[in-house]
């Protein structure tokens, strides 16, 4: 039972984890940019949340919405502004350019809101629900749940909008696609904007559930690329199942081991997945 | 086969000038200069045949004229309008579909939708519908497979796949390159009887092949390329008899 209820924990946060992969993976996907700035993104969406709650008194549980459509307009200035210009060049520029806009965002975070650790009360998250003989935090319930309807609302664009099979299809064949009349450079100005507004979206979630700092992406980041990896390079499905399976392995690590030993085996199963299935968990040979 | 793209305005066939023209292109990958002056015309209505061995600038200049490439000298001319240096999502707006070589599907999604985005461009948006069910009716096998992801398709049916994706888009100018690479001679056949009739319907073909004879037979002139210049120009049935051509391209 107690393992049931380790799972279930896993479970909970690995829904969140979720949120955060896809947004990854939406980027990697289309741009086969891997963004070291996607921790720094949640952790801007995490303060936008707070703000809204301490000075608009507005629920995380509804912030989400705020803290998505700024993340969005950053991620799509961000493309714009400084993405844009490296597209093309070699990975070692990518890599340059994303890391140091992560570093940017920590250190203007640092600036302006201190380093202090800080957090918010929130009522409706500190309640303990019983499913059946299972007992699960309400905070981490409702995050679960607000993230599925956001991963929900990701898909649906994806697999029935227009938009989104311009999307789907720059990252199925980013060579082909202009031939098919899609303006690459405004689907992948989306995508990162996406991309964004996922780990804005995410990190108001975790509002609720975790401490805020200017630092606290940083772990999330790494989460996020082995999600990716495990998910198979690029599959929004895969990065979502991944999510999943790292929040189980991390609970039951916590249960079995000890808390502190979660990111060892975080890269255990990355190391893994990647002698053992390198095209990931869904994975699939590229054409 | 009934193909019912429609003919051409009245007014296409008393315009001066050819539908496409290619003047003095050059092309080049980083430091390698993969063309040095190209020069060449299709006029409404014909299918030409740009012969040449690997690497002579086939596929590059298709590239070019499609918007793929950016020719740094040089220009393009698509029905009366200049259109070099324009991008290709633009290009394929204007009127011409480029089936590029190695089919270039997208591989996870189904046939049908594969349709649907070669038709999802302004022009030709409203009927969409009615072209997708046309080409389930040209190219049964294409309906049968309609909900199949395209990756799964054998080497002819994604041929013939890439082939009505690029017809959904109305072209007027249809470029293929090597729409009979890989496949075995029997589906060649098939793919050579479909250009065929494309062609009958009034489209406009540039065609790249390797299989030169069969390629010249189905085209009304052709041009040789080698090392990025076009050296020969001639009627097809003229270049088909050329006894240097026929030595260089069919070892005969």
């Amino acid at each position: 039972m107690v393992v049931l209820q380790t799972v279930l924990n896993g479970l909970l946060t690995g829904g969140l984890y979720a949120l955060i992969g896809i947004g990854m993976a939406l980027v990697f996907g289309v741009m086969r940019i891997v963004n070291f700035a996607h921790g720094a993104l949640i952790m801007v969406g995490m303060y936008a949340a707070y703000f809204a709650f301490t000075l608009l008194g507005l629920s995380p549980y509804l912030g989400w919405i705020l803290s998505a459509l700024l993340l969005f307009a950053l991620g799509w200035l961000l493309y714009r502004g400084l993405i844009r210009p490296v597209m093309g060049q070699s990975d070692f520029m990518q890599i340059l350019l994303t890391t140091g806009v992560w570093l940017a965002l920590v250190d203007l975070a640092q600036l302006l809101f201190g380093a202090d650790y800080r957090q918010i009360n929130l009522g409706i998250a500190n309640a303990v629900v019983r499913l059946g003989p299972l007992r699960v935090s309400s905070g981490y319930l409702l995050s679960f749940f607000a993230a599925a309807v956001v991963i929900g609302l990701v898909y649906a664009f994806l697999y029935r909008t227009e938009l989104g099979r311009d999307v789907r299809a720059v990252a199925q064949n980013r060579e082909v696609a202009p031939l098919m009349g899609i303006d690459v450079e405004r689907v992948s100005a989306v995508a990162f904007a996406l991309g964004a507004a996922c780990a804005g979206a995410g990190g108001a979630l975790l509002l609720p559930l975790f401490y805020l700092y200017p630092t606290v992406g940083d772990p999330l980041l790494l989460r996020s690329f082995v999600m990716v990896v495990l998910g198979g390079m690029g599959s929004v499905e895969g990065a979502a199942l991944g999510g999943l399976v790292l929040g189980v392995a991390e609970s039951l690590t916590g249960y079995f081991w000890t808390d502190s030993y979660s990111q060892v085996v975080d890269f255990l199963l990355f190391l893994a997945i990647l002698l053992v299935r390198p095209s990931g968990l869904l994975g699939r040979q590229r054409a | 086969m009934t193909l019912s793209t429609p003919t051409p305005p009245p007014s296409a066939t008393s315009r001066p000038g050819p539908l496409l023209s290619v003047r003095g292109v050059t092309a080049f990958y980083d430091e390698f200069q993969a063309l040095w002056g190209v020069d060449l015309e299709v006029r409404e209505g014909e299918v030409v045949t740009l012969l040449g061995a690997n690497g002579a600038g086939k596929t590059t200049t298709l590239r070019v004229i499609s918007g793929l490439l950016r020719p740094p000298s040089g220009g393009v001319r698509f029905a009366g309008r200049e259109i070099t240096g324009l991008p290709a999502h633009r290009i394929v707006e204007l009127g011409i579909a480029h089936v590029p070589e190695g089919r270039q599907l997208f591989p996870l999604m189904s046939v049908e939708e594969n349709l649907l985005l070669g038709g999802r461009v302004a022009r030709v948006r409203a009927r969409r519908p009615a072209n997708l069910e046309r080409m389930v009716e040209l190219f049964p096998i294409l309906g049968e497979r309609r909900h199949q992801a395209a990756g799964t398709l054998s080497g002819g049916e994604q041929q013939m796949l890439a082939i009505a994706r690029a017809l959904m888009s109305e072209p007027r100018l249809l470029l293929l390159d090597e729409p009979s690479l890989g496949l075995a001679p029997r589906v060649t056949e098939e793919v050579f009887a479909t250009v065929r009739s494309i062609a009958a319907r009034g489209v406009t073909v540039l065609l790249v092949e390797q299989n030169v004879l069969e390629a010249l037979e189905i085209s009304d002139r052709g041009y040789v390329i080698e090392h990025g210049r076009i050296v020969r120009a001639g009627a097809a049935a003229e270049l088909a008899r050329d006894a240097a051509i026929r030595e260089a391209y069919l070892g005969l």
